[in-house]
Formats: structure tokens, C-alpha cells, sequence
């Protein structure tokens, strides 16, 4: 769901080699990148990584020990946390147990002048906006963990910060409820127009609802890219590992003159493009590939790029999708591809021999 | 039951802790000046000596004075150090707040000698002031040890959530800390309340002599005429506590309730 014109549109947030330490511990560790107005934008990384340092330091509840943060072109030091045009939804909802619902989603608007009415209407409104109409005089302690949820989202939003602030706001979710309300943070985002920035360890949800997503490791940020770049061109192992699987075989550079030639295990000879090749020549060279981008070729089917040979060492069988290890022909450990099941097209024994079509465009190069 | 002995044991304890109290009320209606059985008849005499009684209810009403204004002092200290122990980090936190709730394992005994030490040396009068200072002293640990586990118990980003949406520190405090941490409060005034009311040596160090109800009893005491008219006070002492406790009970309940909490049972 790459929202392409999110990419000229002007900046909402920018870090500019932003560090924090927390005594020695060195949390975030210069961190610059900058985050576009109406984006939908996702921190994502291993737990401790920083991403929620990095997020508590835009609400203004962390205070940063170098470096700039700018909101929507203010600097925002000194600046405290309430009165920055930012609202937060903590990860465990921080509703207050004691307030009903309409008192809850209301409370932002304690100091603001407008009249009685128009803050009734406000709230009728905001809990309408996330589906809650009518649970306006419920007391909070008795909702569920989705509906609390909701509950936190229209009392941030009912201030209509410049930016929304969402710290692992799906994390206590049950699987469906956690998709369902994926869908409906995207819809609302878009109805907005709000800066979402959300935090999370979940790859498949950063990748789901994000315009764009920076990668955290210990607290730097390893890519900053939208989903599709993420997925298909990661600039490091690291990366490649995190966000779903990957498959990687030791390679060889044979020659480099604006195309790089390789020598790849199981591959043989192939030409990448310089788009393919990721890192600064000083780690191990290896190319990775996504378990989608192999492809079983059964009687009558023919490859478009190039084909192999190969031998089915392991299957897992998923109902719609099929995982093979295969190992290639003079590969020395197999590659895990994923096949969508087609009626009526056998599922191959551990055992088998196959064809695989495959295409250089699809591998990555690291090194 | 698995374990008869366990019971027993259980039940024994129970008695030997209420069998006690349940005798108050007894003699309080025996027809009789000498405290023992058989029983002799009933009579509300006791209440009416204890009624007429001028010192005792000058006693009462010291006591009580000082009950209120200690528990109420102690609970507004507890919540200022249980605040500053659990929110903040600042140095020497550890030493300092283990020696505001040390007087919890200290001799109650040596607390009354070093004040009056004190008290006398600065030339300060002993007056129901100073018993009052006395009781701060004692009670202030139970209310830090009490409130900080309320203050514990309460998730740190409702505070932060107040703060983001636009409140200061000094509304967020009063719109959102306050009442979460009102059932702690309630309890807090609650044990020091108790602990004033009936504190014995502290009241007699640093007591100018007015009448104060614990030293008054055990003064009583001594003369076996007045003993049934004592059981009357304890009788009226003991139905006091429990409406308090009932009370205390309710609004816990209700707190709970109201906040969606689990109920741990216990009252502290
Ligand atoms: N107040 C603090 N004092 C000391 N260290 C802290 C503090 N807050 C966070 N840290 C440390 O900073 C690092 C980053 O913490 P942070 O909470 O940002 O991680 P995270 O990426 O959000 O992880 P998670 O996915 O587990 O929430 C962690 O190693 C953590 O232990
Ligand atoms: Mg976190």
C-alpha cells in the first residue's frame, strides 16, 4: 500500500543526529531521518532496539541528550510534553479506570473554551469516528481490549494533533482482532489525514499499514524505506532476516564495471543490476532471495528467465501454500520457497526431483 | 479437612483473639462490680457512670483531636514520600526512605524518651501538641509503607496519558492520581487513625497530664469500682471500630468497583 504522493508533501517530523543515553547506556544512537505530513510511518525493530526511546522523545516525555527533534519545522526542545501538537496511544491503553467513556475521549478537551454542547458533540462524534457510538456512558474498566483501544484512538484524535503517536497499540489484540483493527487504523489514518507514527515489532503489521518504515537495531536506524523497497531490496542481511524470510547463498564477485558479476552457489553465473547490491564491500558476500521468488515448474511449464534443477528435501504443508526446502544442484544446503497449492497439481515428495524457474532480478547481493 | 490439628489450631487462635472482646460487652451489662462469673444480672449503670463520666469525655475528646490531626498529617507526609519514592529517582533514595520507614521496627518506647529528651531541652511544653508530634513520627511509616504500594499499583502512563492530552502536572495530579490512589488514602488515614487512638506510651511521655483516653483507661484500672464502667467504654470502643471498618470497607468496595480493579481481599 505505498502511498506514492506522500513523497512530496511537506515534512512533519525531522531527527537530526539525535542521541539519548540513559546514564551510559547508549539508547539512540544518532538517529536522523525525517517523516513526512499525512504519512502513515512505522518504527520497527527487535525489543530494545529504541523504538519506543525514539517515539517518547516526539511526545516530549523523553528528553534527548544530543541532536534536534523538529515538529511540523519547530524545534522542540524545551518544549513540554503538553502543550506539543502531538497525542499519544500507549501501549496499554492508559485509559483512566475511574471516568466513563465520554468522560475519557472528552478529557483532552477539559481546557479547551468551546461550549458544553459542541464538546458533547466532539465526543458523540470521535466515538462514532472509531465505532464506538453509544458507549459513550459505559464506564471504562468495562470494555474489551478492542474496544479500549478505540477508546484511546478518539481521545487522541479528538484533538486533532499533527501527529499521532502509537507505541505497539495492537500488541495486547487477539490475532483477528489485531487484523481487523490493522484495516481500520489505515482507514482512519487516511479519513484524518494524520501523521501516524506507530511503533512496532510485528514485520507483517510495519509492512500491512506503512506508507514507510525505518528499521531499528540498537538503536540506529539500518533502512528507512516504504514496504516494497524493504521487501524486496533490504540493504543488509540484517535487515533481509527481520522482515520475513530469506534465503542466502555464499557467492563470489567474478567482476564489477556498473554491473556486478557473481558466481552464486547453486545459481551458477549470474548478472546484477548495481539497484541489486547491498553493503559496503566489507562483510561476507552472499546473494538472498524470498521464498516466493523460486518457482516449481510442473509438466508443460517452462521458464520465462532461468531454470535449475533440484532435489525436495523437506515439505510443510499450509492448506493454501506449500514450504519446500530444495536443495539446488551443487548447492550445499537448501533454499525454503513458498508455493501457492493449485487444484488439480500435485504436492512433490521429499525426494523429488524438480525443475525450479527462478530470475536474477529477483536476488539480492550483499556484501 | 486434611489437617485436624491445622484446624484446631486455626480455631483456637480465633478464640483466643475474640473471646477476649466478646467478654467486654458481657460485663459491660453485669449487674455486678466484681468482673467475674457467674453473671448477676443485667444493667445499663456502667453506661450511664461512663456517660457522666466529665474527665473521660474530655479524654475522648483530646484523643480524638489527636487521632484526626495525626492521621491526617501522617497521610499527607506518606503521600508526599511514597509520590517521591515510586515516580522519582533522585540520590540517596534508598537510604532515605528505609530510614522514614524505620521507625516501623523501632521500640516505640525509645522514640517517647528521645522526644521528650528533646522536647525538654528546647524548652517546649508538653501539650497535646506534642503527643501529636509523637504520633506523626510513629504513624507517618505506616502511611509511606501503604501508600506506596497504591502508588505502585497505579500504571505510570495514566499520568503521562493526562499529560498529553494538555493537562499540568499539578491537574494531572488532581484529576488522575488523587482518586486512583484514594482507596490508599483511605486506608492510610484509617491504620493511623487506629494506631493514634490507642497508643499508650507516647501519650503518657509526652502528655502534660490532661486526660487522653488511653492513659486515662489503664488509670482507671486500678480501682476495681471503676473497672465495669471501662468495660462500658471498651464496649462502645469495639462497636466504634467496626462502624469505621464497615465504612472504610464500603468505599474500598466501592473504589474498586468503580475503577475495575481486582480485589485483593486484603484492607491495606
Ligand atoms: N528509563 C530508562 N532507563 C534506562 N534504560 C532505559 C530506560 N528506558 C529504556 N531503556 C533502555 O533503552 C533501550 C531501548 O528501550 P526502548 O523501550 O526504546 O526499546 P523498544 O525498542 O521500545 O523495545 P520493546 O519492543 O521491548 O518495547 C532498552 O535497552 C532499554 O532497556
Ligand atoms: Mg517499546
Amino acid at each position: 500500500m505505498t502511498n506514492t504522493a506522500t513523497t512530496d508533501r511537506p515534512d512533519m517530523i525531522e531527527f537530526r543526529d539525535v542521541h539519548k543515553y540513559y546514564g551510559d547506556y547508549h539508547a539512540l544512537r544518532g538517529i536522523t531521518a525525517t517523516i513526512k505530513a499525512g504519512e502513515f510511518f512505522s518504527l520497527l525493530g527487535p525489543s530494545g532496539c529504541g523504538k519506543t526511546t525514539l517515539l517518547r522523545t516526539i511526545a516530549g516525555f523523553e528528553s534527548i541528550s544530543s541532536g534536534v527533534v523538529l515538529i511540523d519545522g519547530k524545534n522542540m526542545e524545551g518544549v513540554a510534553a503538553n502543550v506539543r501538537p502531538t497525542n499519544m496511544v500507549f501501549q496499554s491503553y492508559a485509559i483512566f479506570p475511574h471516568l466513563s467513556v465520554e468522560e475519557n475521549v472528552g478529557f483532552g478537551l477539559r481546557r479547551d473554551p468551546m461550549s458544553k454542547a459542541d464538546k458533547a458533540k466532539a465526543v458523540a462524534e470521535a466515538l462514532e469516528m472509531v465505532g464506538l457510538k453509544g458507549y459513550g456512558k459505559r464506564a471504562a474498566h468495562a470494555l474489551s481490549g478492542g474496544q479500549r483501544q478505540r477508546v484511546a484512538l478518539a481521545r487522541a484524535l479528538i484533538l486533532k494533533p499533527k501527529v499521532l503517536l502509537l507505541d505497539e497499540p495492537l500488541s495486547a489484540l487477539d490475532k483477528k482482532m489485531r487484523e481487523q483493527m490493522q484495516v481500520e487504523l489505515i482507514r482512519l489514518q487516511r479519513q484524518v489525514g494524520i501523521t501516524f507514527i506507530l511503533v512496532t515489532h510485528d514485520q507483517e503489521e510495519a509492512l500491512v499499514m506503512s506508507d514507510r518504515i525505518a528499521v531499528m537495531f540498537e538503536g540506529q536506524i539500518a533502512q528507512l524505506a516504504d514496504p516494497e523497497t524493504l521487501y524486496r531490496r533490504p540493504n543488509s542481511r540484517k535487515v533481509a532476516d527481520f522482515i520475513g524470510t530469506m534465503n542466502f547463498m555464499p557467492a563470489k564477485i567474478l567482476s564489477e564495471n556498473g554491473k556486478v558479476e557473481v558466481e552464486a552457489m547453486g545459481f551458477g553465473r549470474v548478472e546484477l543490476d548495481a539497484s541489486q547490491v547491498m553493503g559496503s564491500g566489507s562483510g561476507e558476500v552472499s546473494v538472498g532471495l524470498r521464498p516466493e521468488t523460486l518457482t516449481i515448474l510442473f509438466e508443460g511449464q517452462t521458464a520465462t528467465d532461468r531454470e535449475s534443477m533440484a532435489t525436495v528435501e523437506e515439505v510443510v504443508y499450509y492448506g493454501d501454500m506449500t514450504y519446500y526446502d530444495l536443495r539446488l544442484d551443487g548447492a550445499d544446503h537448501p533454499v525454503r520457497i513458498s508455493m501457492r497449492n493449485v487444484f488439480g497439481r500435485p504436492v512433490l515428495d521429499i525426494g523429488a526431483r524438480t525443475r525450479v524457474a527462478w530470475s536474477p532480478g529477483a536476488l539480492v547481493l550483499f556484501r | 479437612m486434611k489437617f485436624p490439628i491445622l484446624r484446631s489450631y486455626a480455631i483456637i487462635y480465633l478464640l483466643f483473639l475474640y473471646a477476649p472482646i466478646i467478654l467486654l460487652p458481657i460485663f459491660a451489662f453485669n449487674d455486678s462490680k466484681i468482673v467475674a462469673f457467674p453473671l448477676s444480672g443485667f444493667t445499663t449503670e456502667w453506661f450511664g457512670q461512663m456517660w457522666a463520666d466529665s474527665q473521660l469525655r474530655i479524654a475522648a475528646k483530646n484523643s480524638l483531636t489527636i487521632a484526626v490531626v495525626t492521621a491526617t498529617l501522617s497521610t499527607i507526609l506518606g503521600i508526599f514520600a511514597a509520590r517521591a519514592s515510586v515516580r522519582y529517582d533522585w540520590k540517596g533514595k534508598g537510604p532515605i526512605i528505609g530510614l522514614i520507614t524505620l521507625p516501623l521496627v523501632l521500640p516505640e518506647m525509645i522514640v517517647a524518651m528521645a522526644l521528650l529528651t528533646v522536647l525538654l531541652s528546647m524548652g517546649i511544653s508538653l501539650s497535646i501538641w506534642t503527643i501529636i508530634l509523637g504520633h506523626v513520627l510513629v504513624c507517618t511509616p505506616f502511611a509511606v509503607v501503604i501508600l506506596t504500594a497504591a502508588f505502585q499499583s497505579l500504571d505510570r502512563s495514566l499520568e503521562e496519558a493526562a499529560y498529553d492530552l494538555g493537562e499540568s502536572a499539578a491537574s494531572t495530579f488532581r484529576l488522575i492520581i488523587l482518586p486512583l490512589v484514594m482507596p490508599g488514602i483511605l486506608s492510610s488515614f484509617l491504620i493511623c487513625f487506629t494506631i493514634s487512638i490507642d497508643e499508650f506510651i507516647i501519650a503518657n511521655f509526652l502528655g502534660s497530664g490532661q486526660p487522653i483516653l488511653s492513659v486515662y483507661i489503664f488509670g482507671n484500672f486500678r480501682f476495681p469500682a471503676r473497672v465495669p464502667s471501662m468495660m462500658a467504654l471498651g464496649t462502645v470502643l469495639v462497636l466504634l471500630s467496626i462502624t469505621l471498618l464497615i465504612i472504610a470497607e464500603y468505599f474500598r468496595r466501592r473504589g474498586i468497583a468503580k475503577t475495575g480493579g481486582k480485589d485483593t481481599g486484603g484492607f491495606l
